[in-house]
């Protein structure tokens, strides 16, 4: 019981600090990509521009507009912020360790519809979102917030179809438990390439990410459902996408990646706490690399239209979804009759 | 039209409407093809100079910031002659002259000098006809970099930010601006006043 | 555990209450949305996750966001209440008084509040929901994904444009 919430809490520090450093990587990877060289002022190399930015955050006026709805525009970014944090709790970071003698699973919680819960606290995030940007009054808020429900409600479609096809596959729903499956047939992207493509491009829409960034979309809308927040709301507002960037990272990894899972480590005989914090490592390496790979598709592809987006969605994702579930099906029934 | 016109670079595309074909409609292979070309900048060596510690090397007769030179006895050479001011094409320069009184002969080397004598350096355009124009050796550009500043009126440079220092230790050395070559350029028939 | 239960009521009857009597609509979505965490609260105290998550998803993830959705786009942000007269509230009394009295008739004579059998920790979980769906109840089941699948075919028939065919000579066909 300590244990988990020592874990709980560390897993709370962890999320924050790479959500914060994660916006430090951004501008550096942006930066590098343009033949820049990114933040270096701040510290050696920049390394202390998440502390500045914060405190820029912090010191800022918190304004509220005229005729806003002042509740909703205090829970929008509370809401934003609390989803997000919420969904680290199911994912397994790495296997067991034993510490003077008590085992410490290094998953929060292991029920039995992980990825279920994952996709529950990403559906409410949305409010987060369209409660913000309708409690500034103010239309391109609005527009914003609109655009986010509405992409939002279609992209979880086609990543629920997605992740059908590879839950066939391994008979679970619990996280944990894909992993297991993953460790004793091999990874998921070899199993399911097709799959994979289309939760990728789902979780760009979801975690509202160019090319997708429709709701902020910044030559159409100003700042989009976030232009009227300042000050630390804003700040959570976009703690709360970094958040949802390596949560995603991490959701991926676990499912297509193997998650903790190291090939050939099991055969080297490694004392079980030392090939634990190599699994641990091996997690945070695969969604440190898909966090960089967001951002590297965030500063090389160009902003989809609106309509673009929802065909795509409607007319490429879903088909392709219900194709990849049938394939699976069809595969799976000649394979093991 | 005589033969076909060469295009001036090689990168003008014409633009074409065509339909996209079956790989750009895809989408996929047009995005990686994107994602290599970022990466491969990624990896690029970044030619930026950071400023403050790393200065970009400027040539040795760099035209900045200007100096009125004192001679080897400290006295200031500069004799309010206007030259500079006449042949200053931006009208940047403006003087007012005086006349040296008994006992001030360690400070001004002629008998009349410049008692206000202003540079506008948001109006300078560093060309150097000012130096040029100058028939005492007293006004040189310098490799020095005009600061900057928030307000427009620190940029009306006076005889404190002009004239060279008293101590020898903090001259500015002109020689690089004043090669044998312009030494004897000044020196040619036509520039006579300037001997 | 009693006292998550009694959480999850009070926060479901009270956030209820707040849906009807609420003037602003946006206010009475967010209360109908705390109302469906609520009783995903309930869901999981049962140990019914699969059905609590399958809440949360559909109902606050989905069908809340999409009333949210219209109501942002018709501006509907000032509380107002259209118009009643006398004759229509008389009528909603009536009527509601007549729906409470079939209710509370209803539980009277129909419906056993003793469980028939001892309660099955077990019945939330995704297998035995999986196994009562496709075994039990697989006509059902299969019955209304038809519906929802001629629901979606009507959708795209709706939404679909019409196609105005104009003749070469350039008069308009008549509608039959």
């Amino acid at each position: 019981m300590i244990a988990t919430a020592i874990f709980l809490l560390v897993l709370f520090v962890i999320t924050l600090s790479v959500a914060a450093y994660s916006t430090y990587g951004e501008r550096k990877v942006a930066a590098f990509l343009q033949d820049r060289i990114g933040p270096n002022r701040a510290g050696p190399f920049g390394i202390l521009q998440p502390l500045a930015d914060g405190t820029k955050m912090f010191m800022k006026e918190d304004f509220v507009p005229l005729h806003a709805n002042k509740k909703l525009f205090l829970l929008g970014p509370a809401i934003a912020m609390v989803t997000a944090l919420l969904t680290g709790v199911v994912i397994p970071w790495g296997g067991t360790l034993t510490v003077f003698g008590t085992t410490i699973n290094l998953q929060g919680a292991d029920p039995e519809i992980g990825i279920l819960y994952v996709f529950a606290m990403v559906s409410i995030g949305v409010y987060g979102i369209m409660l913000g940007g309708w409690a500034s009054n103010n239309k391109f808020a609005l527009l914003g917030a609109v655009r986010a429900a509405s992409q939002m409600v279609s992209y979880e479609l086609g990543m629920g179809l997605s992740i059908v096809a590879l839950v066939m596959l391994t008979g679970t729903l619990s996280l944990s438990g894909i992993v297991d499956y993953q460790i004793a047939h091999g990874w998921g992207i070899i199993q399911q390439p097709l799959g994979f493509l289309l939760f990728l491009v789902c979780a760009f829409a979801e975690t509202n990410r160019a090319p997708f960034d429709m709701p902020e979309c910044e030559t159409e809308l100003v700042g989009g459902y976030h232009t009227e927040f300042s000050s630390m709301r804003l700040g959570f507002y976009l703690f709360a996408e970094y958040t949802n960037m390596f949560i995603s990272s991490a959701v991926i990894s676990t499912l297509y990646f193997g998650g903790y899972h190291v090939p050939g480590l099991a055969s080297l005989g490694l004392d079980p706490n030392v090939a634990a914090i190599i699994g641990v490592a091996a997690m945070f390496a695969k969604t440190f690399f898909f966090i960089f790979f967001f951002m590297w598709v965030r500063w090389s592809v160009p902003r989809f239209r609106f309509d673009q987006l929802m065909n795509l969605g409607w007319k490429k994702l879903i088909p392709l979804g219900i194709l990849n579930i049938l394939l699976t099906g069809g595969i799976h029934y000649l394979f093991n009759h | 039209m005589g033969a076909a016109m060469t295009p001036l670079t090689d990168r003008s595309r014409v633009v074409s409407n065509k339909k996209m074909t079956l790989m750009e409609r895809i989408y996929l292979p047009e995005i990686v093809r994107g994602l290599s070309i970022t990466i491969r900048h990624f990896l690029r060596k970044k030619p930026t100079i950071k400023y403050p510690e790393q200065k970009r090397p400027i040539a040795e007769i760099y035209r900045g910031q200007h100096i009125l030179k004192r001679d080897e006895k400290g006295r200031e050479r500069c004799t309010a002659c206007g030259l500079c001011a006449v042949a200053c094409p931006a009208e940047a320069i403006t003087m007012v002259a005086a006349e040296r009184k008994p006992g001030e002969e360690h400070l001004y080397r002629e008998e009349k000098y410049a008692r206000i004598y202003e540079i506008d350096m948001l109006r300078c355009i560093f060309c150097g006809d000012c130096e040029e124009a100058c028939p005492k050796e007293a006004i040189f550009l310098t490799d020095r970099i005009v600061q900057a500043d928030y307000l427009r009126m620190p940029f009306v440079f006076g005889k404190d930010e002009l004239v060279e220092p008293m101590d020898p230790a903090k001259r500015v050395d002109v020689s690089k601006r004043q090669t044998p070559g312009v030494i004897t350029f000044k020196q040619e028939k036509r520039y006579a006043h300037n001997r | 555990m009693l006292a998550f239960f009694y959480l999850f009521a009070a926060i479901s009857v009270i956030s209820a209450l707040i849906v009807v009597s609420a003037r602003s609509p946006i206010n009475s979505v967010i209360a109908l949305v705390v109302c469906f965490l609520s009783i995903a609260g309930h869901y999981i105290l049962l140990n019914a996750q699969f059905l609590a998550m399958v809440h949360i998803i559909v109902y606050t993830g989905a069908i809340m966001v999409l009333f949210l959705f219209v109501i942002m786009l018709l501006n509907l942000n000032k509380a107002t209440e259209p118009m009643k007269t006398l004759g229509t509230r008389v009528a909603a009394v009536l009527a509601g008084g007549l729906f409470f009295l079939t209710l509370m008739a209803a539980i009277r004579h129909g419906i056993n509040i003793t469980p028939a059998n001892e309660f099955d920790p077990g019945v939330g979980l995704v297998r035995s929901v999986g196994l009562s769906l496709f075994k039990e109840f697989l006509l059902p089941f299969e019955v209304s994904s038809v519906l929802f699948l001629s629901a979606m075919v009507g959708v795209v028939m709706l939404a679909k444009k019409e196609k105005v065919v104009v003749p070469k000579d350039g008069v308009e066909p008549s509608k039959a």
